[in-house]
This record gives structure tokens, sequence and C-alpha cells, in this order.
């Protein structure tokens, strides 16, 4: 068989990911520490998890309706309305879907057709233009700055924007920059769209985790609420990456039309996972506290500790993630990765595997233990000291 | 007065003040001098590690004893009190509201070496009318750390 003749163009066009040998190597390696892995290191709270069990107890195994049981509909409009001051219909406007992920692809594949354009921000979380091809449309990736703390910034968006422009994805708070989007930022981008058809795919999973400000979201800019799918879920504020839970808010006519994608590919989210999900709706917001503080202080720390060695990193305000710039090294990041772990053992991420923005850049997660972080910044600084040596030998200094 | 710090010692004691200076957001001088003033005004009590003996070679027994006391005159339940935690074999003694007194926990090496204390130290107590021994049979968990080893799951990495 020739597959390749099999395989859609799209999908052969698509490119995996290089990490993945990254961490084969890491995961051979004896004493290795990784801040790599974005994922909350905590495991789900007890109560929420109980939740879960005691719907199988109770034989609770059946699908749900399609668009997720109500009664978690309406527990997540309460939630999005008390944290966030939106308001969405939990009958018309929000479906369950399977994580986050789930519901970029609904949204991207309901709303690009061929030819289309979607403007992604980088660096970002790779997965946004991939499914942007796959819906047949054509990803144009605007890059961020550092001098901007990695803020989109109306002007890197004007000049992307073309008559074939559909969507704009709003990846904030950012993977892998930490970097947010506060209400001005916002208001600056909204003034951009008011008045076009483009919409916004604000990405808000990490919304939760802000630092010193309360995140926004850009559905509460004015007029931007009917131009806005809001994408969030359960992974990164209550620790449930693994029960698969997200979901999607926007304006009726269009949550319809997903509902149908969503009904035909999956059907309805886990059952357990839903039934958890009322719980840490209802009783999880000291648990989000709880986390976030924790999270806050290891990502002074980090900052304070990278920047003592000598790797300038501007204060991200978001997300799990410091992103030091490592361009004083001379190292490309790809380097410096693939030499810090191979010589002191700690995996980091290379920024440019979130995008062109990111070379120069490493993103280092920590949602890992004091312990490791602690460790991981006394290699860091090892291996600077020798690599600053090395380079002084090469030079024949 | 700033709780943050000590919630933190308590959480972890070998955090280094630099570390304690980032989670708190104050500076590591101030750590410092806070940590001072908590050991002074023994608000701070000690630092200790929370061992799992039954790992070890070294046989131990810790019981749970229920003790019922006549409350002297002027000095309530704490002269009763304070004759029994100045044994070296008392870890912990409170005060109690409902059916008994004082709940008094000790350990030794034996369990005979245990049943003897309370027979010939703690009953014959003046004012210690009673005693109900309970012993531990297996810890489960002790000041939210637990005793059995978590069965970690598989991890296969994956990007995020």
């Amino acid at each position: 068989m020739n597959y390749d003749s099999i395989l859609s163009s799209r999908i052969q066009e698509v490119k995996p990911s290089g990490i993945r040998k990254f961490f084969d190597i890491l995961e051979e390696m004896k004493d290795a520490v990784s801040l790599g892995i974005g994922e909350p290191d905590f495991v789900t709270p007890w109560h929420i998890r109980d939740a879960g069990i005691y719907s199988l107890e109770k034989g609770f195994t059946k699908y749900t309706s399609n668009a997720g049981m109500a009664e978690l509909r309406r527990e997540i409009a309460s939630y999005l309305e008390r944290r966030f001051q939106l308001r969405y219909d939990f009958a018309s406007q929000i479906i369950v879907t399977v994580g986050g992920s789930e519901g970029i692809d609904l949204a991207l594949r309901c709303m690009v057709d061929p030819g289309d354009e979607v403007i992604v921000p980088v660096p970002s979380f790779v997965c946004y233009g991939p499914l942007a091809s796959m819906a047949g449309g054509t990803p144009v990736y605007v890059e961020t700055k550092a001098e901007n703390e990695f803020r989109l910034t109306p002007e890197e968006l004007r000049s992307a924007i073309t008559p074939r422009t559909k969507v704009l994805v709003l990846p904030f708070p950012n993977n892998p920059t930490g970097g947010i989007m506060g209400r001005e930022d916002l208001e600056a981008i909204a003034q951009v769209l008011r008045g076009t058809d483009i919409m916004v795919i604000s990405d808000e999973i990490y919304a939760e985790l802000t630092y010193g400000q309360h995140h926004v979201s850009i559905a509460n800019i004015p007029d931007m609420y009917e131009r806005t799918i809001v994408v969030n879920g359960f992974s990164k504020s209550h620790a449930m990456t693994g029960w698969r839970m997200g979901y999607l808010c926007g304006p009726a006519p269009l949550i319809k039309q997903m509902l149908k994608l969503h009904q035909f590919g999956i059907m309805s989210a886990p059952t357990t996972s839903q039934y958890a999900a009322i719980e840490a709706m209802r009783n999880g917001d000291r648990d989000i506290e709880k986390m976030r503080d924790e999270y806050d202080g290891r990502r002074r720390y980090l900052v304070e500790g990278l920047r003592r060695i000598g790797l300038p990193c501007f204060e991200p305000k978001g997300a799990f993630y410091v992103f030091p710039d490592i361009r004083g090294t001379g190292l490309s990041s790809e380097d410096f990765c693939e030499r810090f772990l191979m010589e002191e053992k700690v995996a980091v991420i290379a920024g440019n595997a979130f995008g062109a923005g990111g070379e120069g850049f490493v993103r280092c997660c920590y949602a890992t233990s004091m312990k490791d972080i602690a460790e991981a910044l006394t290699r860091m600084d090892n291996f600077l000291t020798n690599l600053k040596k090395k380079q002084a030998r090469e030079r024949g200094e | 007065m700033q709780t943050k710090l000590l919630r933190l010692l308590e959480e972890d004691c070998t955090h280094t003040p630099e570390q304690l200076a980032s989670m708190a957001d104050m500076t590591v001088e101030e750590v410092k001098a806070e940590i001072k003033r908590y050991e002074e005004e023994k608000i701070v009590l000690g630092y200790q590690a929370i061992v799992d003996w039954d790992r070890t070679e070294r046989e131990s027994v810790t019981a749970l004893i229920e003790v019922k006391v006549t409350p002297q005159r002027g000095a309530g339940f704490d002269r009763v009190a304070e004759r029994i935690y100045q044994y070296d074999e008392v870890e912990s003694v409170y005060l109690m509201s409902g059916a008994f007194d004082l709940t008094v926990i000790i350990s030794g090496r034996t369990l005979r070496e245990v049943a003897e204390f309370v027979g010939q130290r703690l009953a014959t107590i003046e004012d210690v009318t009673g005693t109900a021994t309970h012993f531990i049979l297996k810890k489960y968990k002790e000041k939210h750390l637990i005793f059995e080893k978590q069965e970690q799951q598989e991890r296969e990495l994956i990007f995020t």
C-alpha cells in the first residue's frame, strides 16, 4: 500500500513536533529535572475525584445530552458570570467539549472555509495552525515581541489582516510566554476588529492563573461579545488535565452549528468527567485560589532565580511559564535546550517550538515542586558558568 | 500579623530563606527577621521530621490514652497536664471537651513498655481517676503527610 497517496495532503503537510525526540532522551535519564511539561503537578482535588467516583457507583454511565448535562452547563454559566462577568445562556450558548482543544477544533472547523485566513499570534500553543490548516484555512502567524511582553499589538494585528481574514486566535494568558492582555490591550485590539466580520477565538484556558491582576475576557469589551468564541476548560484551573473537560461559549447561531459537528464527532463529553466537573464548578473556587497561590510563589522564585544567574526575563503575569531570554548566551534555543539537557540533565523547551517569535527564548514551566525548581536553577547556573568558560577558551582568552 | 510565612514553614521548614522570601513575597532579610521573632516568641516551637518508623528496623508502639482527671482548685487541669507532659515518653497532651479530659499520646519501644508507663506512671498520678488506652495499629496520615507509598500514574511525556 502506498499510504502517502491515501493520507490527505492536509495531514501530511502538518509538521510533527520535534520535541518528541527530546522527551525520549529525557525519559531514559536518571536524576533529570524537568521544567518541560506544561501540566499542573497537583492531583485533582479529592472532592472532585470523589464526585466522579460517586457517579460511577450510582451507575451514571450513559451518554449525556450532546451539549453536555444541563446541570453542568448551568454551573458553567454561573461560574463564568461569578468569576469573569461573562453572561452565557446555558441552553443555547454553551457546549461541553473534550478538553479546550476540541473547542478550538470545533470553532475553527465550523467557521473556516478553504482559503480563509486565521491569524495566530506566536509564540503560542502549537495546535492552532495545524487545526486551521486541517479546516482548510491558512494560518497567518504574527510574531509578538519580547519588548511588548509578548502581547499582541493593534499594529501587528492590523498588518496581518487581509480581505480573507476570518478568525483571530487570541491565546492569553499565553503558553509559552506567560504574557497576558489587560483590558486596555484588549480594547486596542477591539478597536481594530469593530466593524469587521472577523471572529475571535479566545483561548482562555489559563484564565484562572493570573497573578496580581484578574483575567479579562475580550468578550467583555464593548462590541466584542457578538464576535467572540470563548474556549475554556477545567484542565489548568482545577488540575483536571486527564478528565478532558472543556467548554465553548459564544453567539447562539454559531454554537448551534458547532453542536452538530460535536454531536457527530464526539457524541457527548465523558459522563464521569461531567459529574466531576459539576462538583468543581460548585465547590472548587477555593482549590483554584490555593493552587494559584502556590504557583505564584514558585513563579516569583523562578523569575528571581533566573534574573540572579543572568538570564533576563520579563515578569510573566499568567499561566505557569517563565520565558527567559537566552540570546546573550549566543546559542540558538534548540542548542541551548539540547546542551542544557545533555550537560546538566534539565529539560526546558525551545521557544521556537511555539513559533518563530520564540527563537532566542526557552520555556520553563513552574508547575513543579520548589525542590525541582531550586535544583534546576542551580544546574542552570552551572551550565551558564561552564558555557562562558568554554566560549572564552574558544575565543582564545 | 502576616501568616503566609508561618503557613509555608508549617508545610515545609526545609525551604531556604530565599525560597521562602519568593513564596511569601518578602525580602530575605524580612524572612530571617520574622523567623527569629517566631522562635523567640515561641510562635514556632521547633522543627522536626515526620518519620515512618515502620520502614525501619526500630520497633515502635504508639498509644492514645483517654485520661479522666479531677480538676484542681485554682489550677484547673493545667497542673495535672503538666505532671503528665513532663515524662519523655509523652509525645502530646491535649485538653478535650466531652467524655474524658485529656488525650495523651505516648510512644515506646514495645507494648509492654507502654503498658507499664500507663499502669505505673500515668494511672498513679493523684487526680487521675481513669484511663483507657488505645494502641495505634497503623498510621495513614499525619500532618498532611500520607504514610503509604503513593502509586504514581505512568508518565507518558507529552507536548503541551
